[in-house]
């Protein structure tokens, strides 16, 4: 059961990272960059008179620094849940304790 | 000579339908800042606003009912924070990333994550100049209103069909991650038809789309089941109070909806 167990994740956590990986590796000239920036260009191409009638309200940063942000939105994401579900297994083993 | 000639001609043909794909998604996670006209903008706030109450209701009357799910809202919170926050690359050569409202929608029913999923774009938007204010409304309606909405309905059909507990949840997350796009796509398509119309437009973007989201669906989805699969040997009392899952007694009993 519990090789079992350690069988699918291994198995998940491989296919995510080959998902991830192939990509990178076969199309190493590809740029990578966000959709969003392309389809701010797409808009540009078929509707060339279109003018973004609003900017961001926070200043545009370096990359360093928005990946900095980004960095803290997983942080605080993987904080929550890493207390949350250390929380349960915590709960749970002190019920089976107390039983 | 005939024969490199003919390899260049494939060549440039190739180049040329790259070029007619590669620029073209216009579908992307979240609409940039000021990249929907006004009217569009307001609509899209207008459309989300009884699901975001339908939403807090809904959080309110689940926490009261039973007060340990706060603990589970937060993890799918969490996940939502944490999967979005990552740009992956994919296959098309672009990055985009994942939604995780998949699991929550499935957790909570589609409505508690149009809040959550609102926090997420709010936080993108004020900090990252990701998305935007003054398209929040569209892109909570695309990530935290249609991506839940359909993986809720995903995870109900399968479940009512008897299908095994992972495929569910793989599946409500895999299609609710594609959803979310094909919704941006659409949203795009309508406000921006260009010449072809709204129809042309929307079907050349949701084919190229698919390839760039589709390897992240499926991680978020493996992710989803993991998650949910923790959950489930852990807090199976609160799945239960949540009518995520039957009672083990009750299994002929078909549970009304809570």
């Amino acid at each position: 059961m519990r090789t079992r167990k350690v069988t699918y994740i291994a198995g998940g956590a491989l296919l995510c990272i080959a998902l991830v990986a192939i990509p990178l590796t076969v199309k190493k000239e590809a740029g990578f960059t966000g959709t969003d920036d392309k389809a701010k260009d797409a808009i540009a191409q078929t509707n060339p008179h279109y003018k973004p009638w609003a900017s961001n309200f926070m200043p545009t940063f370096s990359d360093e620094v928005s990946s900095m942000f980004f960095a803290l939105q997983a942080a605080i994401g993987a904080g929550i849940i890493g207390y949350g579900l250390g929380y349960l297994r915590g709960s749970k083993r002190k019920d089976s304790g107390n039983k | 000579m005939l024969s490199s000639l003919v390899e260049k001609k494939k060549r440039h043909l190739w180049c040329l339908l790259l070029l007619l794909v590669a620029p073209h998604p216009l579908w992307a996670m979240h609409i940039a800042e000021g990249f929907l006209p006004l009217p569009w903008c307001i609509s899209w706030y207008i459309v989300i606003i009884p699901f975001l109450l339908a939403g807090l209701y809904s959080i309110r009357k689940k926490i009261r009912h039973n007060p340990r799910i706060r603990l589970l809202l937060g993890i799918a919170g969490g996940l939502t924070f944490l999967l979005s926050a990552l740009k992956l690359p994919s296959i098309t050569g672009s990055c985009s990333h994942m939604t995780g409202t998949g699991l929550g929608a499935v957790l909570f029913g589609p409505f508690v994550m149009t809040v959550v999923g609102m926090i997420v774009l709010l936080f993108q938007a004020l900090l990252m100049a990701h998305g935007g204010i003054t398209t929040l409304g569209a892109n909570t309606f695309s990530m935290a209103v249609a991506g839940p909405l359909v993986a809720y309905m995903v995870y109900k059909v399968l479940a009512g069909l008897k299908s095994p507990q992972w495929l569910s949840v793989f599946m409500a997350a895999f299609l609710s991650d594609l959803a979310t796009y094909a919704v941006t796509a659409g949203q795009l398509a309508w406000a921006f038809p260009g010449d072809g119309g709204v129809m042309a437009s929307f079907v050349k973007f949701i084919t190229v789309f698919a390839y760039t989201q589709l390897p992240l669906a499926v991680i978020e989805g493996v992710i989803s089941v993991g998650v949910f699969n923790f959950l489930q040997n852990h807090s199976i009392e609160e799945l239960k109070s949540l009518s995520v899952v039957k009672p083990v007694s009750a299994q002929s009993t078909c549970e009304p909806e809570k």
